[in-house]
């Protein structure tokens, strides 16, 4: 009752306000304009991101083999069966320590790039675009370059025939898991393909920092080199440094399109996301399973993020903005 | 721009490498220092391009020159034949794939940057009760690595008929919560001054959306197609969920096809190689300014 009375109060009034042009009055509200703006992208975000994950969470606690709207609820066993699969567990551990690894290494070279390519005088683009040229290759392409080429296990592969020069043998570089080669293999192909990326933030950073920083601790004494390096540079060079280092660790928790290709037929080295491909859409078919190891993934991941965020002073940044 | 000047010695040192220590004195001794940053980038430089040079060799040469006793540096003869007997190879529908890529990444980069700046302008300017609680929901996803969410994501594209078709390569990609946030954090800087004029002039917020914003950004959209259109070009997994039979491979799984192949045919796997990388390339070359450009926008709001 209270609320028609209230409507057709509203009404005579929301008509003085523009008397003569109430398609002007739906065009100008910005609620109906936030919906229209925002609309499309809100529901492919329900259709296609949202119901996804949550279909994945539903799916975790039941037995869904072959079958994606399964009626047998079976509580946690998909996670307990997850997390005692020793491929999967091994999985994670052995991504922890790659990610441990991988992380830093690419700050480091990305970083001693960027510093490089920023004292440069002369051919300055020139490097610039040596460095960040591979940006341009997928993992695919790059693998297969890494896998045919570079690190090809027989006679003809550039290293091997490298190491021959030096009167070394053949090494099999992907094919034997004893001692694991293969990770040189992987380590030099995502240091390629990643390095000339974060190099650009590096450089845009560097160039933001204000050059008085470097005449006052020159004023002060520091010495060029090292010192205005650990004491100005690199803590100038926090905020992009977190940004790098969490993109990094994304990255590697979600490898898949390298270690897909490069180690095609093994069993072994698989991350995280291959073992879920083969347990979801391999011949078991167990979205159950594959589900419940990625949400446990998913929880890994935002752990993670969370915890270098804490430990790097993630935040701090937001003065700045 | 690092020259020292003299009487000021290393002042104007905007990056330190921390590879060199100062053994040699900025002062005098700025030859010496700048050869050993030569010798540095240029080896690092060269490491680089090693790949690049084995994917141009091997994609013009025969494969007995590519598996042959002694290590040849350059091809015999250069076989341009190879271009001619990739695209007329039977096994894998090379040329094919190479126009699924295009269209995909394409219409990929057009609809992403369509629905997240609108959504990305919606969220960062026009006034909404909840626009809050909407933002947090988006940010929301970005928790979420999407790679994670394959399987069912997999499994509804299925459902709806979608395997092998470039609907399904393309639209459950466009809703990417990380463009529209790069977008709202662009447009949150825009000059509201330029809308309030053409709100004066009587423009509603789509007017002035396509009539003022957009024509005045083209930089930023430049710069986050160039970005969009290599990720949607250089992706995998996804494609090689969905692309299940030859006709809907993406030259990614192509190649990935060429990889796991009985028989290895090496300058035809080559040559198909260089030519999925030849498109990017271009883009290199000549959008290189927009893509730096927006590679430092990103990283630095992102």
């Amino acid at each position: 009752m209270s609320t028609t009375e209230t409507r057709e109060l509203a009404r005579p009034a929301a008509a003085k306000a523009s008397p003569a042009k109430p398609r002007r009055a739906l065009r100008g509200s910005p609620t109906v304009n936030f919906w229209l703006f925002t609309g499309p992208f809100l529901i492919g975000l329900t259709v296609f991101v949202y119901a996804p994950i949550l279909w994945s969470l539903y799916l975790s606690f039941f037995e869904a083999r072959f079958t994606v709207t399964p009626d047998k609820f079976v509580g946690l066993e998909n996670y307990t069966y997850m997390l005692t699969n020793d491929d999967f567990v091994g999985s994670l551990v052995t991504f922890t320590a790659f990610a441990a690894f991988i992380v830093p290494t690419t700050w480091a070279l990305s970083l001693g790039l960027a510093l490089l390519v920023n004292r440069l005088r002369f051919m300055r683009a020139f490097f610039r675009s040596v460095f960040f040229l591979p940006t341009a290759c997928s993992y695919v392409a790059a693998s297969l370059i890494w896998k045919m080429s570079i690190f090809s296990g027989v006679r003809f592969g550039l290293m091997n025939t490298v190491l021959d020069w030096f009167g070394i043998d053949n090494i099999a570089w992907l094919v034997d898991p004893n001692p694991p080669w293969y990770w040189v293999v992987i380590v030099s192909a995502r240091l390629w393909l990643q390095s000339g990326f974060y190099m650009i933030l590096f450089i845009a950073a560097l160039q933001n920092i204000p050059g008085e920083l470097y005449e006052a601790a020159a004023i002060d004494g520091a010495k060029p080199g090292w010192q205005t390096f650990r004491y100005i540079t690199l803590p100038q060079l926090r905020a992009t440094s977190t940004a790098v280092v969490l993109l990094l660790l994304v990255a590697a928790y979600q490898a898949f399109d390298e270690f897909y290709n490069l180690l095609s037929k093994t069993t072994w080295g698989r991350p995280p996301l291959v073992e879920l491909y083969y347990k979801a859409l391999g011949e078991s078919q167990d979205y159950g399973a594959g589900s419940a190891g990625a949400v446990v993934l998913t929880v890994l991941i935002c752990a993670v993020t969370l915890l270098q965020g804490r430990f790097m002073g993630f935040g701090r940044g937001e003065e700045s903005k | 721009m690092t020259t020292t000047m003299p009487g000021a010695p290393g002042v104007r040192e905007s990056a330190p490498s921390p590879d060199k220590p100062p053994r040699v004195k900025r002062g005098g001794g700025g030859v010496m220092s700048s050869t050993g940053l030569y010798i540095a980038t240029g080896t690092a430089g060269f490491l680089f391009l090693v790949p690049f040079y084995l994917l141009i060799r091997n994609a013009l040469s025969t494969d007995a020159d590519i598996t042959g006793e002694n290590w040849k540096f350059f091809p015999t003869d250069i076989q341009w034949g190879n271009i001619s007997e990739l695209f007329t190879d039977e096994t894998v529908p090379f040329a094919q794939s190479m126009w699924n890529s295009a269209v995909v990444a394409t219409l990929h980069t057009t609809g992403v940057l369509l629905v997240c700046s609108l959504a990305g302008y919606g969220l960062a300017r026009i006034p909404y009760k909840h626009a809050n609680k909407v933002f947090y929901a988006v940010l929301g996803t970005l928790m979420v690595p999407t790679a994670v969410t394959f399987v069912p994501s997999f499994v509804l594209v299925s459902s709806l008929g979608w395997v092998d078709t470039y609907r399904g390569l393309i639209i459950p990609g466009l809703f990417s919560g990380f463009t529209c946030f790069l977008f709202r954090q662009y447009f949150l800087g825009f000059p509201k001054e330029l809308e309030e004029a053409a709100r004066v002039d009587g423009l509603g917020y789509w007017g002035a959306y396509w009539r003022i914003v957009v024509p005045n950004s083209l930089n930023f959209f430049a710069a986050m197609a160039t970005i969009t259109f290599i990720n949607g070009w250089n992706s995998f997994l996804w494609p090689l969920v969905i692309g299940q039979s030859p006709d809907a491979w993406t030259v990614q799984v192509a190649l990935s096809n060429y990889m796991t192949n009985q028989t290895v045919v090496f300058h035809i796997i080559f040559m198909a190689t260089a030519f999925s990388i030849l498109p990017l390339v271009f883009v290199f070359l000549f959008l290189q300014r927009w893509l730096v450009q927006g590679i430092a926008q990103t990283g630095i709001k992102g």
